[in-house]
C-alpha cells in the first residue's frame, strides 16, 4: 500500500481537461500530508503526457484499443493500474466516464467509493470527503476508513491552477492489459447539430426548467425572453421532453454559458445544472422552495409563484 | 429476450429535508418517496424495446418505502413481471454497494439478456449502481445512456458526453445499462390500470438475505449547505419584485431600449 494519489486524466480534442487539473491540484494536498506522490494515469493518448504539470508522474496507456472511449477498456487499464499500485486515493471526475467508471473499479477492485465529492481533507492519516446528495439539499461529511479509497468529484469542486503550477512529470508506460477480449466495440461518434441560436453568445439568457410543468406555458417565458431580447435557455428535462431543442441546454451534458445575466424560472438548481451557469456574473433565480439549492449560487432570489411573476416581469420588459 | 429493470425509490427533492437527531442521516419521517426520474426513463427505454421486439420486461426492487407504487405502475405501463426483494434494507438509508450485491445476487439466477436502470439517484452517496453491478455480475456495462436498442444478443447503446456528443457502442448481451434519458419521454400509466394491477395483487415477493457488504464509509455528519453567501431574497409583491429584477437588468445595461 503507497501513499500515492491516482489521478484520472480526461481529454477531449486533444486537449486535458480542466477537471483534470482541478484533479491534480486536489491530490496534491492529499499526497502531500500522506508523503506520497501525485500520479497521473492518461489512456488513450500518451501524447498529451506533456501537457501534465503538477504531477511527480504520468504513466500512460495507449493502444488502438484505447483511441476511443469504452468503459469496458478504461477500466481494465485502470483497475490494473490501482491493483499495482496500491494508491492512497483515486480521484476522477464526475463526467459521463467518471459515472462510468468509478463505481465499477469500486467493486472490481473492492475499494470504497464517495460520489459527488466538493472537498476533501485527510484528518490524522483518514481521508475525509465533502459530498452533496438529494440534488444538492444536502452535504455529507464522510469519513474512508479503508484504501485505496476512489472519490468522484463534481467539476469546477477545486481550483484548477493548483494543479497546473510548473513542473514536469515523469512519465512512464504502463505495462499493457490483456485488451485481447474485449466486448464492447465503438462504432461513432457523434457530435450535436448547431441550433438556431447560440446560447453561449448572449448576454442575457432566460432559462426555464421543470417548474413551467406544461409545454404550453413555455411560451410565458418565451415572452418574457423577447421582451427582453434574450433567448431562452433551459435545464434538462426540458430538453428531455422536448418542449425546447437541445441546443438550448445548459449544463454538464448541455452547454456552459457565461453570460453577463441568467434569469431562472423553475430550476432547481441541481449540481449537473449549476455546472453549466455558475460563473454568470448575475444569477436572479425564481423558485418556490426556498431550501432550493439555486438559491447558493445565485445572487438574487424570490420564492414567489413563477406564473405570477412572469407577467408582471414581461409587462414591465415591454414598456 | 428478457430486460429486467431495476427500480429504487428516493425522496422527493422538492420537499423540505431535515437532519436527523443524531445528525448523520436525514430525517425520513415525513419525506414522500418517488420513484427515481432516472428509472423511470429506464423503464420508458426497456417498453420502447419491447415495443420493437416482443421482448419481456421485468420490474425488480428493493423493498424501499413506497415501492409497491412503483412496481404497480411499472405493470400498468406494460411490464410483465415485478419482483420485491425483501430483507435487504433495514431503517434508513440502504447503500449502493449492498444494493448492487442483492441485485446481482438475485439476478446470478434469473437468465436476464439486459439489465436497464437508472443513471444515477440523488442519494448515490457512494456510487451508482449500474457499472457496480456490470463489474459484480462480469457483464458489460454502459452508463450516460440516451437509447438502447437490442436485438439478436446484442445493443447499440448510444452514451452522451458533455455539450450533447453521442458516442455509439456495440454490447454483446448480456449487459447492463445506465439510463441518462430514454428515446422518448417516459409513458404515464392510467390511475385506472394502476388499481386494477394492485387489485390483482401480480406483485411477487422474494426474500432474501442482507448481504455482507458494506460501503466502507463513515459518515460523519450531514447538514444543509452553509449559507453564507446565499442569494439576496427579493420581497415583496409580485410587482415589486418585478420592479426590483428589472432595475437589476437594467442596471448592468442588460436591457435593450
Ligand atoms: C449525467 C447527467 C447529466 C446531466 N446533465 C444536465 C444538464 O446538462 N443540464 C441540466 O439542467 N440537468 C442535467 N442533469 C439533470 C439534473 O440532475 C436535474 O435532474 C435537472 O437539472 C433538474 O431540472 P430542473 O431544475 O428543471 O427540475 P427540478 O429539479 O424538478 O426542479 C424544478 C423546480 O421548480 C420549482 N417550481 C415548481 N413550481 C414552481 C413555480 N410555480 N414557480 C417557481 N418555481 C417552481 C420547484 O421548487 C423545483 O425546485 C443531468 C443529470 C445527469 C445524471
Ligand atoms: N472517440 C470518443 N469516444 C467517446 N467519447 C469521446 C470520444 N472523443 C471524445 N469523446 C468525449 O466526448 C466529449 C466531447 O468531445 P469533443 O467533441 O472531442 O470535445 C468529451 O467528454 C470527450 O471525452
Amino acid at each position: 500500500m503507497s501513499n500515492d494519489v491516482l489521478v484520472v486524466a480526461e481529454h477531449s480534442d486533444s486537449t486535458l481537461t480542466d477537471g483534470t487539473f482541478e484533479l491534480i491540484g486536489a491530490a496534491r494536498g492529499i499526497a502531500d500530508s500522506w508523503g506520497g506522490q501525485v500520479v497521473v494515469v492518461l489512456v488513450g493518448d500518451a501524447a498529451l503526457a506533456s501537457q501534465v504539470v503538477g504531477a511527480d508522474l504520468v504513466v500512460t496507456a495507449d493502444a488502438a484499443q484505447l483511441s476511443d472511449y469504452t468503459s469496458e477498456a478504461y477500466e481494465s487499464v485502470l483497475a490494473g493500474q490501482i491493483r499495482q499500485r496500491e494508491p492512497g486515493a483515486v480521484l476522477i471526475s464526475m463526467s459521463t466516464k467518471g459515472l462510468d467508471l468509478a463505481a465499477a473499479l469500486s467493486a472490481a477492485c473492492g475499494c470504497p467509493l464517495v460520489s459527488y465529492v466538493v472537498g476533501l481533507e485527510v484528518d490524522g492519516e483518514t481521508l475525509v470527503a465533502t459530498a452533496q446528495i438529494y440534488g444538492g439539499k444536502i452535504m455529507a461529511e464522510v469519513a474512508i476508513e479503508s484504501r485505496p479509497a476512489i472519490c468522484g468529484v463534481i467539476a469546477g469542486s477545486f481550483p484548477a491552477d493548483a494543479g497546473s503550477a510548473a513542473g514536469a512529470a515523469n512519465v512512464e508506460a504502463a505495462d499493457p492489459p490483456d485488451l485481447a477480449t474485449l466486448r464492447t466495440t465503438f462504432v461513432a461518434l457523434r457530435t450535436p447539430d448547431a441550433g438556431d441560436v447560440d446560447i453561449t453568445a448572449a448576454d442575457l439568457l432566460v432559462a426555464v426548467g421543470r417548474g413551467i410543468g406544461s409545454e404550453d406555458d413555455i411560451e410565458l417565458v418565451q415572452e418574457l425572453a423577447d421582451a427582453l431580447g434574450a433567448p431562452v435557455a433551459a435545464s434538462r428535462p426540458i430538453t428531455d421532453a422536448g418542449w425546447l431543442p437541445k441546443s438550448r441546454q445548459v449544463g454538464k451534458s448541455g452547454l456552459k454559458v457565461k453570460p453577463r445575466g441568467y434569469l431562472m424560472f423553475g430550476i432547481s438548481g441541481a449540481p449537473e445544472h449549476l455546472e453549466g451557469m455558475r460563473d454568470a456574473e448575475l444569477i436572479i433565480a425564481c423558485n418556490t422552495d426556498e431550501q432550493a439549492p439555486v438559491f447558493d449560487v445565485a445572487h438574487y432570489g424570490t420564492t414567489l409563484d413563477l406564473f405570477d411573476l412572469l407577467p408582471e416581469l414581461t409587462e414591465r420588459a415591454s414598456g | 429476450m428478457r430486460v429486467v429493470v431495476v427500480l429504487k425509490q428516493v425522496p422527493d427533492l422538492v420537499e423540505e429535508f431535515e437532519i436527523d437527531s443524531d445528525g448523520t442521516d436525514i430525517d425520513r419521517e415525513y419525506l414522500t418517496f418517488l420513484l427515481n426520474e432516472f428509472d423511470n426513463h429506464a423503464l420508458e427505454e426497456a417498453l420502447l424495446i419491447k415495443d420493437a421486439t416482443g421482448a419481456a420486461v421485468e420490474v425488480v426492487a428493493l423493498d424501499d418505502p413506497d415501492v409497491d407504487q412503483a412496481l404497480y405502475t411499472a405493470i400498468a405501463k406494460g411490464a410483465d413481471r415485478a419482483v420485491k426483494l425483501v430483507g435487504a434494507s433495514g431503517e434508513g438509508w440502504l447503500d449502493t454497494h449492498t444494493r448492487a450485491a442483492a441485485f446481482a445476487a438475485w439476478l446470478g439466477g434469473e437468465g436476464y439478456d439486459l439489465v436497464l436502470t437508472g443513471v444515477q439517484a440523488a442519494d448515490d452517496l457512494d456510487g451508482q449502481l449500474a457499472p457496480m453491478l456490470g463489474a459484480l455480475l462480469g457483464v458489460p456495462h454502459v452508463s450516460v445512456v440516451v437509447g438502447v436498442e437490442a436485438a439478436d444478443g446484442a445493443a447499440r447503446v448510444r452514451q452522451e458526453f458533455a455539450g450533447g456528443a453521442v458516442s455509439e457502442l456495440d454490447v454483446p448481451l448480456p449487459a447492463v445499462i445506465g439510463v441518462q434519458a430514454a428515446r422518448a419521454e417516459p409513458r404515464y400509466a392510467a390511475i385506472t390500470k394502476i388499481r386494477q394491477a394492485q387489485q390483482e395483487g401480480g406483485l411477487e415477493q422474494i426474500d432474501i438475505d442482507r448481504p455482507a457488504t458494506s460501503s466502507g464509509l463513515t459518515v460523519r455528519r450531514m447538514y444543509p449547505p452553509e449559507r453564507s453567501d446565499r442569494a439576496e431574497m427579493l420581497t415583496g409583491t409580485e410587482a415589486e419584485v418585478a420592479d426590483k429584477i428589472i432595475a437589476l437588468i437594467r442596471d448592468r445595461g442588460l436591457m435593450q431600449g
